[in-house]
């Protein structure tokens, strides 16, 4: 099915057809029409960003965020320039949906973008791309190339007489980057860590400059808002959810990969999709949002629905949408020393707290383990992320406790056998 | 204003100020380490959280704003908690080797700790080892101790202009470390040491010698340069171990040079004079004090008996304290003499209405909007001055550069003119006539200049000057030690003028300005310095200098004390005074005595002795002041340094005041005509000079006392000549020559070797701006 109101297929629709990434099919299915309907209406950005505040947007890298409300903060009246910045540093584990966008949709970015640079009278954007995925940068390079061709980037563009050009940076693979702040550091050069904040990047950003850091997926239903309207989208999801979303499934499925269905669906229809948990196995738990999202019993999880205001009240976030599950071969110990590893390994080191304690927790669940646990370990683990959250420049900080503060409170007795018996609960 | 309360005390603070100054002001006391009021904020430390109403999280106090109403709890349970966290995290991976740390017991980790860590570590993993790192002879490292603040980092971008140091690497295996291997050469380095809270970057020449709490700290103020920084000397028994800055924003801020800091090694240096010696025949004998002084008196009434006083010459340093320069220039006078001078490096030595200063306040210089920096080093004659002219730079300030040397200034220029020395007033004379062009007056200067072809930079650099408020032209070292110096002097006068600029000296010795307002100048029919060498004199009393160094011609002040009669010699070191004095008298160093320095804005600063003499030696002012009893002069009758003082500045100050003035001599402006053929470049290296900083090895193991060695010629050059570079190279002057390795800086102008001035490797070679020849060896 094309790109239509019908189809709940917001960002993933192109995948139907032959040459997903062509700017033909994307034309060929209204592509570009709302691009060309702003400029040809000269309509006002307070209009453009009504519709989005009204379909509901919620920013799709991990935080939520509305869009509609992001994109109000950036000072009307500036002098001087302003960016629009995307983020597809998409390094979260787990993760694995903006790079489907740049592979077999980047028009409807590329799209989304000049909308966004149009709205937020931007003089250019930048496309931020993790620095591990390498085919996805050709492809967003390549569609970049053919709209120029096609008279949709550049100077004076669809002879609206509005100037705009986007540009793609591609990082080194540093988690850290995906923070936005670490993300405009780096695009100008620096080593990418984060700044704190105040001020944010709405007015001092890139370069100093007024600043709007959207995610891929976040930008790229842009086009299908403005195509048809900020309600539609609204009722593709429930109230306070807008839209579909694309969901990256992995674990212990059947048929892991992307599957974009609306927001609110139950989880378990997800999991169906999916192809549910391999045979003989039983679901043991859930990392609904992306490693850093706290993990969920199969239990709480089953009683979802797929929506961020579903899965807050279960105790977890809908983050990224990055789908980890687990059946029952896993052992959360095991689990737990993978995530901290990530976590210690990916700490930028700026700051105190995240620098030190991230490498603390990490090697007390390792010892666990490796079976030199002590009976005290489990709530120092507790103790020691309780003085990580909240108190770091960044949420990296918080990302790294969230999964040890859910393993050990969901799994705790888990912990307790590994320590007690210097070996595994589970047999494997 | 907003009106802001912390721990219950209401207060007002000044718009866009953060919650730590508002504590600050407040006197409240909130723990941190990467803060530092001269650096930009970092937040990484996170020891400053503190709770505020309506934040769901404690904020960093450093770089949390305030805003109207806003409520702030520093000792909350809630911030407590936070700070304690902190701390917890900071001490797992810190070494608990505090008692063999030089950082022990004046360390900022271990005096936080004491009030927010427990006195047991939770932690039971294993401990993170970072590798040292080499960063020159002036910081020892020990980096297992960072604790990854980052304000070393920050200094070297914000106030260095150089960022020597970076932080590599991510999370644990971040790490402080010099760029590529190589060391730290920054003339502002050491200040690192300061600046790091904990042991990580401690002092090379102090590592292992005390512990800060056996140390008496002794006030005193720098004698290297025209700034006069305050410093404290740490003493214990009776020996100087090391310095440390005293906050002045009005003078040094809280920044010294590495000159100030390390030159105190030279107080136990080998060839310190500990007791009179007296020539006999080729004999050199110790003597009492009561034979020596004596002997000189004596053999100077004989000179003057015989060959009348004009036959004595009067040299003195421009670094004695002003209380000595009084006394010297009394005792010359008293004896009837007027060849006196302190101006012992400059090839003109012209009589000047007044006594050369800045023109302005040395803080002043951070605030101006243009500036026109005429034949200055300045990186290397006064580091803190170029410092606050690289932060005029960063508020938006335009330098403009006249020079010989297109040397890295570490900060934005905005133009320049770089040419030969003999061609600066050619320069000069440009500016001048861009500015006549513009239609401003030149006066008396207008008829020299008129026929110059003005170009394109100079142009520019009118332009600039025409446009801003605050404006300065500033004359430096290469400009005074220069033999145009009155033509350069009048020039910048007329720029100046014309343009609205203040008119300063960046005078560059620590009592210049004191020498000047006490007299230790030439009278009306005495030699200036310069002509006391010309013309060689039978008898020489020298104060505080070494003469084969400090001359401006060192060949011919070489010949000049080889032909005379008698030769007296105050020092605190011996130096190669056995070569040409017959009665060497020890004198005490800086920190050994009394006295005043009269920095470069007119500021007197008075200090006390920090330790005693070295062995016999004894404060220059009171052997003026016996030598002045033995001669039967008046008005020698002093019993401390402050009565000299008062004598010498009767109206403190106000008599400094007084006498401030950069006019020129009186004359006409005749622009001298750029030379051809070779000309040296003889600045005097930065660790070169004065006594104290020859002989610091610290000071001598740096990169810049490694580039002094050199003979520095453009690549061009070299190749024309078919020299090779890095091989020996003879360097010929009229007068004198020497062997020195050849290096390559294309940033010299064209026809320019940079030879310094100042140094045992050219104490051989004639003037310092003078005609040179390079020959294959």
């Amino acid at each position: 099915m094309s790109l239509n109101v019908a189809n709940h297929k917001v960002c993933s629709w192109t995948q139907d057809y032959d040459q997903p990434a062509s700017l033909a099919t994307y034309t060929a299915h209204g592509g570009y029409e709302a691009l060309r309907k702003i400029l040809a209406e000269k309509t006002p950005a307070e209009d453009i960003i009504a519709q989005v505040k009204t379909s509901a947007l919620r920013g799709r890298g991990g935080a939520g965020f509305p869009t509609g409300l992001k994109w109000s903060f950036m000072p009307r009246g500036y002098a001087g320039d302003k960016y629009i910045v995307c983020n597809t540093d998409e390094g979260e584990p787990g993760t694995f949906k903006d790079r489907d966008i740049l592979l077999y949709n980047p028009h409807q970015l590329i799209e989304g973008m000049l909308i966004a640079g149009y709205t937020l009278g931007a003089k250019a954007g930048y496309n931020y791309i993790h620095g591990e995925i390498f085919e996805q940068y050709e492809s967003w390079q390549q569609a970049l190339e053919e709209a120029r061709a096609a008279g949709f980037l550049g100077r004076n563009i669809l002879g609206s007489g509005w100037d705009f050009d986007l540009f793609a940076h591609h990082g080194y693979g540093a988690y850290i980057c995906g923070e936005e702040t670490a993300l405009l550091e780096s695009i100008e050069g620096k080593k990418g860590q984060p700044r704190f904040k105040p001020p944010f990047p709405a007015s001092f950003g890139l370069y100093g400059k007024p600043t709007t850091i959207n995610n891929t997926e976040t930008l790229a239903s842009i086009p299908w808002i403005m195509r048809f309207g900020g309600q539609a989208f609204l009722e593709l999801g429930k109230p306070n959810n807008g839209g579909s979303k694309l969901f990256s499934v992995s674990g212990h499925v059947n048929r892991p990969g992307n599957y974009e269905v609306r927001l609110g669906t139950p989880f378990a229809e997800l999991l169906d999709m999916a192809g549910g948990v391999r045979a003989g196995h039983r679901l043991k738990a859930v990392i609904p949002g992306g490693s850093s999202a706290p993990v969920l019993t199969a239990e709480a999880m089953m009683a979802c629905t797929l929506d961020f205001d579903s899965i807050a009240k279960a105790g977890s976030m809908l983050g990224s949408g990055a789908v980890i599950v687990m059946d029952d071969s896993v052992c959360m110990v095991k689990a737990l020393e993978r995530l901290s590893y990530f976590y210690f390994e990916e700490s930028c080191g700026q700051c105190t707290p995240c620098r030190e304690g991230t490498g603390w927790l990490y090697r007390i669940v390792h010892r666990i383990e490796h079976g030199q646990g002590r009976p005290e370990d489990l709530d120092e683990l507790l103790r020691i992320g309780r003085n990580i959250g909240g108190n770091t420049i960044c949420a990296l900080g918080e990302a790294a406790v969230g999964p040890v503060a859910s393993f050990v409170k969901h799994f705790r007795q888990e912990f307790e056998y590994h320590i007690e018996n210097k070996r595994c609960m589970v047999g494997h | 204003m907003p009106l802001i309360e912390i721990d219950g005390q209401q207060l007002e603070v000044a718009a866009g100020s953060t919650v730590m100054d508002a504590a600050q002001r407040a006197g409240i006391y909130i723990p941190h380490f990467c803060y530092h009021k001269k650096l930009s904020i970092a937040a990484n430390c996170r020891m400053c959280l503190v709770e505020v109403e309506k934040a769901p999280k404690p904020l960093p106090a450093c770089a949390t704003p305030v805003t109207d109403g806003m409520q702030v709890s520093t000792r909350s349970a809630k911030a407590i908690t936070a700070q304690k966290g902190v701390m917890e995290f900071l001490l797992i991976n810190h070494p608990l080797d505090c008692p063999i740390c030089d950082q022990g017991g004046e360390c900022q980790l271990q005096d936080l700790a004491v009030g927010y860590g427990e006195s047991a570590s939770r932690y039971q993993e294993p401990k993170r080892v970072v590798k040292d790192k080499d960063l020159g002879p002036l910081i020892s490292t020990d980096m297992t101790r960072c604790i990854h603040c980052s304000r070393c980092v920050r200094f070297g971008q914000e106030i260095a202009g150089l960022m020597e140091l970076g932080m590599p690497g991510r999370g644990e295996h971040t790490e402080v470390m010099p760029f590529l291997e190589t060391q730290v050469s920054h003339e502002l380095s050491g200040n690192v040491i300061d600046l790091c809270p904990v042991g990580a970057l401690t002092s090379k020449p102090f590592r292992f010698s005390a512990r800060p709490w056996e140390l008496s700290r002794r006030r005193a103020v720098s004698p290297h340069d025209g700034l006069g920084a305050n410093l404290a000397l740490h003493v214990m028994q009776n020996r100087v171990l090391r310095a440390t800055p005293v906050d002045n924003e009005a003078i040094n801020e809280c920044w010294l040079a590495d000159r100030d800091r390390f030159s105190y090694q030279a107080l136990t240096a080998e060839d310190r004079l500990t007791r009179p010696l007296v020539r006999e025949g080729e004999r050199w004998i110790e003597v009492d004090w009561r034979k020596a002084l004596a002997q000189a008196a004596g053999a100077l009434k004989v000179i003057r008996e015989t060959h009348g006083a004009e036959a004595i010459g009067f040299l003195t340093s421009p670094q004695q304290t002003v209380e000595e320069h009084y006394l010297f220039a009394r005792l010359a006078q008293g004896l009837g003499c007027e060849n006196l001078d302190h101006r012992i490096d400059q090839a003109d030595c012209p009589n000047l209405p007044g006594a050369p200063w800045l023109g302005m306040s040395i803080a002043e210089l951070g605030e101006l909007d243009r500036v026109l920096l005429i034949g200055s080093t300045l990186r290397k004659e006064q580091p803190l001055i170029a410092q606050r002219l690289r932060q005029a730079v960063k508020r938006g300030a335009q330098l403009n550069v006249v020079h010989a040397a297109d040397d890295d200034l570490l900060c934005k220029v905005a133009h320049k003119l770089i040419t030969r020395p003999s061609g600066l007033a050619r320069a000069l004379a440009e500016i001048a006539r861009a500015l006549a062009e513009a239609g401003r007056d030149l006066g008396a200067a207008a008829a020299a200049v008129a026929a110059v072809a003005v170009s394109d930079a100079a142009r520019a650099i009118a332009a600039s000057l025409l446009s801003g408020e605050r404006k300065a032209v500033l004359l430096g070292a290469v400009a005074r030690q220069h033999p145009h110096r009155t033509d350069l002097h009048r020039l910048a006068q007329a720029i100046a003028a014309a343009s609205g600029a203040s008119l300063g000296m960046l005078v560059d010795s620590a009592d210049a300005v004191g020498a000047a307002v006490v007299g230790c100048l030439p009278g009306p029919r005495g030699l200036g310095a310069a002509a006391m060498v010309a013309q060689p004199r039978k008898a020489y009393v020298l104060l505080g200098i070494e003469p084969y160094l400090d001359a401006q011609d060192a060949a011919g002040m070489r010949r000049a004390l080889q032909a005379s009669e008698l030769v007296i010699a105050l020092s605190a070191f011996k130096g190669a005074a056995q070569h040409y004095a017959h009665v060497i008298l020890p004198v005490a160093a800086f920190a050994e005595t009394d006295g005043a320095f009269v920095n470069m804005e007119g500021r007197v600063q008075d200090f006390r002795a920090a330790v005693k003499p070295a062995g016999e030696a004894r404060p220059a002012w009171k052997v003026l002041r016996v030598l002045g009893n033995l001669l039967d002069l008046d008005g020698f009758d002093y019993d401390t340094a402050e009565a000299v003082r008062r004598a010498a500045l009767p109206e403190a100050e106000a008599s400094v005041r007084a006498r401030l003035d950069n006019s020129p001599a009186a004359g006409e402006l005749r622009l001298p005509a750029a030379a051809d053929g070779l000309e040296r470049l003889g600045e005097t290296p930065i660790y070169q000079g004065d006594m104290l900083a020859r002989r610091a090895p610290a000071l001598q193991a740096t990169r810049d006392s490694e580039n002094a060695k050199l003979c520095w010629a453009r690549g061009d050059l070299i190749e024309r000549l078919g020299l090779t570079e890095g091989q020996p190279v003879r360097i010929v002057q009229e007068g004198g020559e020497s062997v020195m390795k050849l290096g390559r800086d294309d940033r010299l102008a064209d026809g320019v070797v940079r030879v310094a001035g100042a140094h045992p490797l050219s104490s051989k070679l004639g003037p310092r701006y003078g005609a040179a020849r390079l020959e294959k060896m």
